[in-house]
């Protein structure tokens, strides 16, 4: 069978599960797994057992509505599918017992339906305001696909924009990549076209591949989203890419933390193998490729291009200076392409469909799309996928649904540690390269961590100094000695150690720092102490003037208290206090020693089901 | 050293195999002693010294064994906003270890990583290959339910 007679047979076979099956997809990503997934699927095959329905039960990746996990997904022949949500064992059988076998919906437990047609009480999912200002492009076969079965992959197109690019020479494609102005999504936004042309241009025999799966910025799951859920989008990309420059080795360098990731992609270069995608004489064109996975250890500078390389060839993963850029001298001294997840993925998409779909969407200087974790104080949680240009605004109210207990928005953090906190005046900002370096973020991988009032400024500053304090590889002296001095600073600040001669000091210190450091993890380590105290400067001299947390959430700020008025004496709290912190007896008031109490918060989490009775304090 | 063996045989004895090789040895052993690393430096030709400098360089290996239960708590953005430093502490006092410790008799290990990628079902802990989302200080309780580290079982 040629290419084109495996694909019409693997999409006759798709087609069929929805035309003439029972289907039941389950989302068992990482997120799926973890909220009760496989508990789910077990409850609707021992449900199904008993009945003489037959019905195909797959798992699918993540469909991005993560909030709601463990989502699954019913399709009846003929019928538009539905999507459910919040899938307990209890729903899972009930769902199997009324939609499965009695054919009857079940409107209160859906998140929407899919597919033509109209069902009694359930919206379809895309005309739903969180889906209609989405564009899943990258994301398209994200929970519709089976990703440990290649011929999911083909029936939607799979593999087909690799084929073209087989008839293409390096220039055709390398062009094709400048016409969809495609910029590299792992944060920086080179361009792709160009970084594969400089590979080119340092005329060696030998070049690399390398692609960059180790996601390790805080908030940002993009990337093992979409290896979980459609591995074979990035392994064409890596194809298409490979070929461009003319790579025969291709390494995928991705965090161990992400195990199912990695065990799909195993499989699915498997299957690719097994299909003739890889190896000697791809598809009989003469063309070889071999892909090596390479599994981080757990340190995020290893994002970081020059200190990906020197891990992959066994050494300690410390940065370089640049130049000489990968693309001259790169992985093992040869020039190297090194191309994040997304940026692959976005490679197949532009073979697929073509430059001009790609790049149809999007701003001027940013084009098409962009994929976005959406976390922290919001409604909808999940992975979403919008057109460069949409503003945060639409991002966090339209699709996000607002803030949880329907709080008050303060800020959102975006760009990983890198990037910046971007207060509630700047929120119609438009999300676009330019437009987030001008109020003081950037783009990044895609992480947006949504923040409510409950979230103290100074303590994110310190958190992510922190964090970066820890990751800094310790080879130059600014990273290693000034991200520590930032953050014994910002420590103190959040402890009432404070001084306002510290808070002098600091964009002195951060500007040092920025000139000094190797590479970008030490130059942008000032970022969230710079975009923190520009906006949110009354945060700062509360703790130290006022000695104040205004969110109370330093714990050396704040205390737990018990509302005389409301407290009716239950005894939960007392009961479960680590420190028996707790004083009263059975339908008295309970009073909170403060001499005993850790703030824990076991009370205040217990009793805001019951009588929200527990209240945190200013210590003043 | 049989098992070692079995590993070694998967490898050329490269430079570059060593990070997968450490991985493997400490999957298999679940740390790494001074005496493997010994005979990694014999297979590879990589000065011992030097293993040890790649070694400590990266989080996820480690130089002592680990409990029976490995807890690691993700301290990733969106855990820390939702509440993870609450979670690790509440850990912390159920065991009766700190971060990073292993309880006397063995039965747990615990540790802050970095983002574990489940920021969507913050906060989130791995226990050995499982991810637990949505964590509150009640549910960490289930999680040690009936285990007391002043009775450490045998």
């Amino acid at each position: 069978m040629n290419f084109e007679e495996v694909v019409q047979q693997e999409k006759k076979e798709y087609d069929l599960l929805f035309s003439e099956k029972n289907a039941v997809l389950i989302g068992s990503a990482t997120c799926g797994n973890s909220a009760g997934a496989q508990i789910a699927k077990k409850a609707i095959e021992s449900e199904m057992e008993n009945s003489e329905h037959v019905v195909e039960i797959i798992e699918v990746g993540c469909i991005g509505l993560c909030y709601a996990e463990p989502i699954i997904m019913v399709s009846k022949p003929q019928k538009p599918a539905v999507i459910y949500g919040n899938v307990t064992k209890k729903v899972a059988r009930e769902i199997a017992k009324s939609h499965l076998i009695n054919d009857i919906p079940l409107p209160e437990y859906a998140l929407g339906s899919w597919g033509e047609g109209y069902i009694d009480g359930i919206t379809p999912l895309l005309e739903q305001k969180s889906m209609k200002m989405q564009e899943r492009r990258i994301l398209r076969n994200c929970g519709f696909i089976d990703p440990t079965n290649m011929g999911h992959y083909l029936a939607q197109g799979g593999y087909a924009g690799f084929m073209s690019a087989l008839e293409m020479d390096s220039s055709e494609i390398i062009e094709e990549m400048k016409k969809a102005g495609v910029r590299g999504r792992g944060g920086a936004g080179f361009p792709t076209w160009m970084k594969w042309q400089f590979c080119i241009d340092s005329d060696q025999e030998t070049n690399y591949l390398v692609c960059n799966a180790d996601e390790g910025d805080p908030g940002a799951f993009m990337n093992r989203s979409l290896l979980e859920s459609d591995p074979h989008s990035v392994l064409e990309g890596i194809l298409i890419a490979a070929k461009a420059i003319g790579a025969e080795k291709a390494y995928i360098y991705c965090r161990a933390e992400y195990p199912l990731a990695l065990e799909r992609l195993k499989i699915a270069i498997s299957q690719m193998t097994m299909r003739g995608f890889l190896g000697e004489n791809i598809q009989g064109s003469g063309f070889n490729l071999e892909i090596i996975i390479k599994e981080g250890a757990g340190a995020f500078v290893c994002g970081e291009e020059t200190a990906l390389m020197a891990s992959i060839e066994g050494k300690r993963g410390t940065p370089r200076t640049r130049p000489p850029f990968p693309t001259t001298e790169g992985l093992f001294g040869k020039p190297t392409v090194i191309n994040n997840v997304e940026t692959m993925a976005s490679a197949a998409f532009i073979m697929q469909k073509g430059a001009d779909k790609y790049s149809e969407l999007g701003t001027t200087e940013s084009k098409g799309t962009k994929t976005f974790c959406l976390v922290g104080q919001v409604k909808n949680t999940g992975l979403i996928e919008v057109p460069l240009g949409t503003t945060l605004k639409e991002v966090i109210f339209d699709i996000g649904g607002g803030i949880i207990d329907d709080g008050e928005f303060k800020a959102v953090q975006i760009g990983g540690p890198s990037g910046g906190c971007i207060p509630a005046q700047h929120i119609d900002t438009s999300i676009d390269y330019s437009s987030l370096i001008g109020v003081g973020a950037m783009m990044g991988s895609g992480g947006l961590v949504v923040m409510d009032q409950s979230t103290c400024m100074v303590e994110v500053a310190r958190y992510f100094l922190e964090f970066i304090q820890r990751e800094s590889c310790g080879k130059c002296v600014p990273c290693r000695l000034g991200t520590k001095q930032m953050l014994d600073i910002l420590t103190d600040m959040t402890t009432g150690k404070g001084s306002e001669e510290d808070l002098k000091l600091l964009p002195d210190l951060a500007q040092a720092i920025k000139k000094g450091s190797l590479c970008a993890l030490g130059q942008s380590s000032p970022n969230p102490i710079l975009t923190t105290t520009r906006f949110f400067m009354d945060e700062y001299e509360a703790h130290i003037k006022d000695g104040v947390c205004p969110a109370l959430d330093c714990k050396d700020f704040i205390e737990y208290t018990i509302d005389a008025e409301i407290c009716d004496g239950c005894m939960v709290c007392l009961k479960s206090c680590p420190v028996s912190a707790i004083t009263g007896s059975k339908d008295e008031i309970h009073v909170i020693e403060v001499e005993t109490c850790v703030k824990c918060g076991t009370c205040l989490d217990l009793c805001k089901r019951k009588k929200n009775a527990v209240k945190l304090v200013d210590a003043k | 050293m049989q098992d070692l063996d079995k590993i070694l045989s998967n490898y050329k004895g490269e430079k570059s195999d060593l990070i997968p090789l450490l991985q493997d040895i400490q999957s298999e052993y679940g740390y790494l002693s001074e005496e493997l690393m010994r005979e990694v430096s014999k297979f590879t030709g990589v000065p011992e010294s030097e293993i040890y400098g790649v070694a400590t360089f990266y989080t996820q290996f480690r130089f002592n064994p680990k409990g029976k239960k490995h807890i690691a708590v993700c301290s990733g953005t969106a855990c820390h906003v939702t509440g993870a430093q609450q979670i690790i502490e509440g850990m912390e006092r159920h065991l009766d270890i700190k971060d990073g410790e292993t309880t006397p008799d063995g039965e747990y290990s615990l540790e802050s990583v970095g983002c574990l990628g489940c920021c969507a079902l913050a906060p989130a802990a791995m226990v050995d290959d499982e991810i637990k989302s949505k964590l509150s200080l009640r549910s960490i309780k289930k999680l040690f339910r009936g285990y007391n580290p002043e009775k450490p079982s045998k």
